[in-house]
């Protein structure tokens, strides 16, 4: 990072805690990982680097589950700021942020209403479209709206309508998980079977085919800036979870060998999403460039993932950032700051 | 160093037996477990909390103060000769009255010792016979092998005999090279069931007119609970029953001590290949077994295993036949640690595993005891582990969650207007990218 800014400014919290041999206080961050949602093994492995890229770039850093311990340990020892490394619902659907704000707790990241609007994926998209920008045609239905119509008169709308191949997700969550792609009308609805094992609400979207885009946003205080877009190419033509998380299943190019009209579009996209939705700090939002050089717009994380094989350290590095020391600028510009 | 695109420089250089070892989603939902909010059906773990763990302490202490320079020394590649004939003792509560203590190998967990019989007899390429389903454990060691497996039907009294013979037939006339079958007579993992006596009769027969070896894997056999144990299958046959033993149950699975038991020939086979993986098994564990084995209560310690695994496995039955819906069936173990659960028609485990999740209540989907892709509509619930009261309220939250998806199911399967006219009910296996991780690259905690 070229514009080191002091890591250690005085707090309250600070103020309480052991002094460095400089005379000051480290700043003192809680990590919040693990959760009680399927997400948890990938947010326990962003909350140790994150603590570890924090403690490297000179932080008190400590790892914390959400859990009935939280609250009473956060009031015990204050932290002058939480990063939330959560994957999946409560750390990035606003519910903890909401709680996080009645106690007064600093964080960083999206405040509530925001992450409540991006964690709803079908509510993001509606807002994205709003704004002028691309984004998959798409329809989503509870699981009551097939009961009460009639699944199969639902279902063909939803063919007749979108077309095939589609895209089958769980309206909330990461990580790939219950996500499918449907290329034949009758195997329609038995992946809708599977996908309301995730949750209530299905999300079916018109397939694009393209190229598969992460696009990381930061903002240390001069405005929402785009990093070089992470380019994915798994190996199997599948970004599932397995593709995501083993190393050597995909193939990351940041920069996206795309053309640099393209990335210019791709970068302008994210910065759109990330103020349109009210986003703040960081965000990642995942897009496709169809054949003509559309950018589509997919979705967007509150709460990227951190771990080893995740886009947003990829971009932080491309873009010739330390990234313990972006997260750390993060939260000091957050320290003592509630909202 | 700059990053390599694929984040592993060394990608390309893997074993091709390699490439099904990848990151499961199975394993991140069930990253969940830990939490005490989650009520766990599915790891197959011991009640170690029920020993005196007090007394097993200060032995281990002893252990090391007085016998440091034996316990903690390399020690011999066939195991400490002491517990050897231990084990012997131990063998002869079911029916094998014949062993000798040089024709025991001691391993790390039975587990090491399946891992040698099969490096020991099996290429790549070669069948192994296993009740279908079988042990998770067992078929992560035959693909590591390269080895092929052919999964014989069982029922409520264990491996169907004409199944068997079914089977050997198929095979000779397929050209085949069986190697052996592998079974878990007693409490099966994850079936529940046992064979019964007059099925290892037909079962030796069978045996003995197809010239097959039987690998016969007991860590459950002392733990029953209606009766006394049931006579092993090595002790009908010693030259033609290769028989795997375990601590793991009836003291502890992490001391990590198993044993093999084979005709001598094989031993001194399996005793080399041990030294090629670790050398010598543990010497404090296996010092710390004999001592206990020495010093101990151990039967009235295992009595005392199968009195709190009985009333586990009553709290299991009883909730699941006042809960289950219809539709749903269940074996009824006497001993041991699983039932094996039947979902009603259509229902597929693995695909209802995130609903089950997010209602706090896990099993292992039957999809991971095949090694074919089959037993998607069956679960395996252990009660080894929760207290009572939790199996109740786990086996509570399994109902609704089973009853959730049956009406989910009632809402799709009856799909057949329009362009749907292929789909008649439940087409459960969907043709489309499903983002999960093949069956063989799942592992779940069970011991061995």
């Amino acid at each position: 990072m070229s514009d080191p800014i002091a890591l250690t400014e005085a707090t309250p919290a600070a103020a309480a805690g052991p002094v460095d041999g400089t005379g000051r206080h480290p700043l003192r961050a809680v990590v919040l990982a693990g959760g009680l949602t399927f997400e948890r093994e990938v947010s326990l492995s962003s909350g140790t680097q994150v603590v570890q890229e924090l403690e490297r770039a000179g932080l008190d850093a400590e790892l914390r589950d959400a859990d009935a311990d939280l609250l009473p340990g956060l009031a015990a020892a204050p932290a002058d700021a939480v990063f939330i490394a959560l994957h999946g619902a409560t750390g990035e659907d606003g519910a903890l942020r909401a709680v996080l704000d009645l106690a007064g707790v600093p964080y960083v990241g999206s405040p509530a209403a925001a992450c409540r609007l991006a964690w709803d994926k079908p509510a993001a998209k509606s807002v994205v479209r709003s704004v002028g920008l691309t984004t998959p045609d798409w329809v989503a239905l509870p699981h009551s709206t097939f009961r009460e119509l009639g699944a199969g008169a639902v279902l063909d709308l939803m063919v007749a309508r979108l077309g095939l191949p589609l895209m089958v997700k769980p309206a909330t969550g990461g990580s790939a998980l219950g996500v499918q792609k449907v290329s034949r009308v009758e195997d329609l609805p038995a992946a809708m079977v599977s996908c309301f094992a995730y949750g209530d609400t299905v999300l079916v979207e018109r397939f694009v085919e393209g190229v598969e885009l992460a696009l990381s946003v930061i903002d240390l205080g001069d405005g929402p800036e785009a990093l070089p877009a992470v380019e994915i190419e798994p190996q199997s033509g599948v970004f599932d979870y397995a593709a995501r998380y083993t190393p050597g299943m995909t193939e990351y190019h940041s920069p996206a060998r795309v053309a640099p009209e393209v990335a210019d579009r791709a970068a302008a996209l994210a910065v759109q999403v990330h103020t349109a939705l009210g986003l703040a700090d960081l965000s990642r939002t995942d897009a496709i460039v169809s054949d003509d050089g559309t950018v589509h717009f997919l979705e967007v994380n509150v709460s990227p993932g951190l771990t080893e094989t995740s886009m947003f350290p990829m971009a932080v590095e491309a873009a010739g950032y330390e990234l313990g020391d972006v997260l750390a600028r993060l939260l000091a510009r957050r320290a003592g700051t509630t909202r | 160093m700059p990053r390599h695109p694929r984040l592993d420089p060394l990608a390309d250089r893997y074993a091709a037996r390699t490439h099904g070892m990848k990151t499961s989603e199975i394993r991140a939902l069930f990253s969940v477990v830990s939490r005490p909010e989650v009520i766990s059906l599915a790891g197959g773990m011991p009640a170690v909390t029920a020993l005196p763990l007090d007394v097993v302490g200060s032995m281990i202490g002893d252990l090391v103060s007085g016998l440091g320079a034996q316990t903690l020394q390399y020690g011999s590649g066939q195991g400490y000769p002491q517990l050897r004939e231990r084990i012997c003792d131990v063998m002869a509560l079911e029916g094998i009255t014949d062993a000798s203590a040089s024709e025991v190998v001691v391993t790390v967990g039975s587990q090491q010792g399946l891992d040698l019989v099969t490096r020991v007899f099996c290429d790549p390429g070669d069948v192994i016979l296993a009740e279908g389903p079988s042990y998770v454990g067992a078929l992560g060691v035959f693909q590591a092998s390269e080895a092929r497996v052919r999964h014989v039907p069982m029922d409520d009294d264990g491996l169907i005999p004409e199944a068997l013979e079914e089977a050997l037939l198929d095979c000779r006339a397929n050209g085949d090279r069986v190697k052996f079958l592998y079974t878990v007579p007693n409490f099966h993992n994850p079936a529940g069931v046992t064979l019964s006596e007059e099925r290892r009769v037909a079962l030796m027969d069978i045996a003995e007119r197809y010239d097959l070896l039987i690998v016969e894997d007991n860590p459950y056999g002392l733990l029953g609970f209606e009766k006394g144990p049931m006579r092993a299958l090595r002790a009908r046959d010693s030259q033609r029953v290769i028989y795997l033993g375990s601590f793991s149950k009836t003291f502890s699975p992490g001391l990590r001590v198993g044993w093999v038991l084979a005709p001598l020939a094989v031993r001194e086979k399996l005793v080399l290949a041990s030294e090629a993986q670790v050398l010598c098994p543990p010497s404090l564990t296996q010092y710390a077994v004999a001592r206990y084995l020495d010093t101990q209560p151990w039967r009235e310690q295992i009595k005392l295993f199968a009195e709190l695994y009985r009333d586990r496995r009553d709290a299991t039955l009883e909730s699941l036949d006042a809960l289950m819906p219809e539709g749903t069936t269940w074996t009824r173990p006497e001993g041991g640690f699983y039932v094996w659960l039947k979902l009603p028609h259509g229902l597929d485990a693995k695909l209802m595993q995130p609903r089950a999740v997010n209602a706090h209540v896990a099993y292992v989907p039957g999809i991971g005891f095949y090694a074919d892709g089959a037993g998607r509509e069956y679960m395996r619930l252990s009660y080894c582990y929760p207290e009572p009261d939790q199996i109740r309220e786990g086996v509570r939250r399994l109902a609704r969650v089973i009853e959730a998806e049956l009406d989910l199911h009632s809402t799709f399967d009856t799909v057949d207007t329009g362009s749907f006219r292929a789909v008649g009910r439940g087409p459960r296996v969907p043709d489309v990218e499903t983002i999960v991780a093949p069956a063989t690259s799942e592992r779940y905690e069970d011991g061995a």
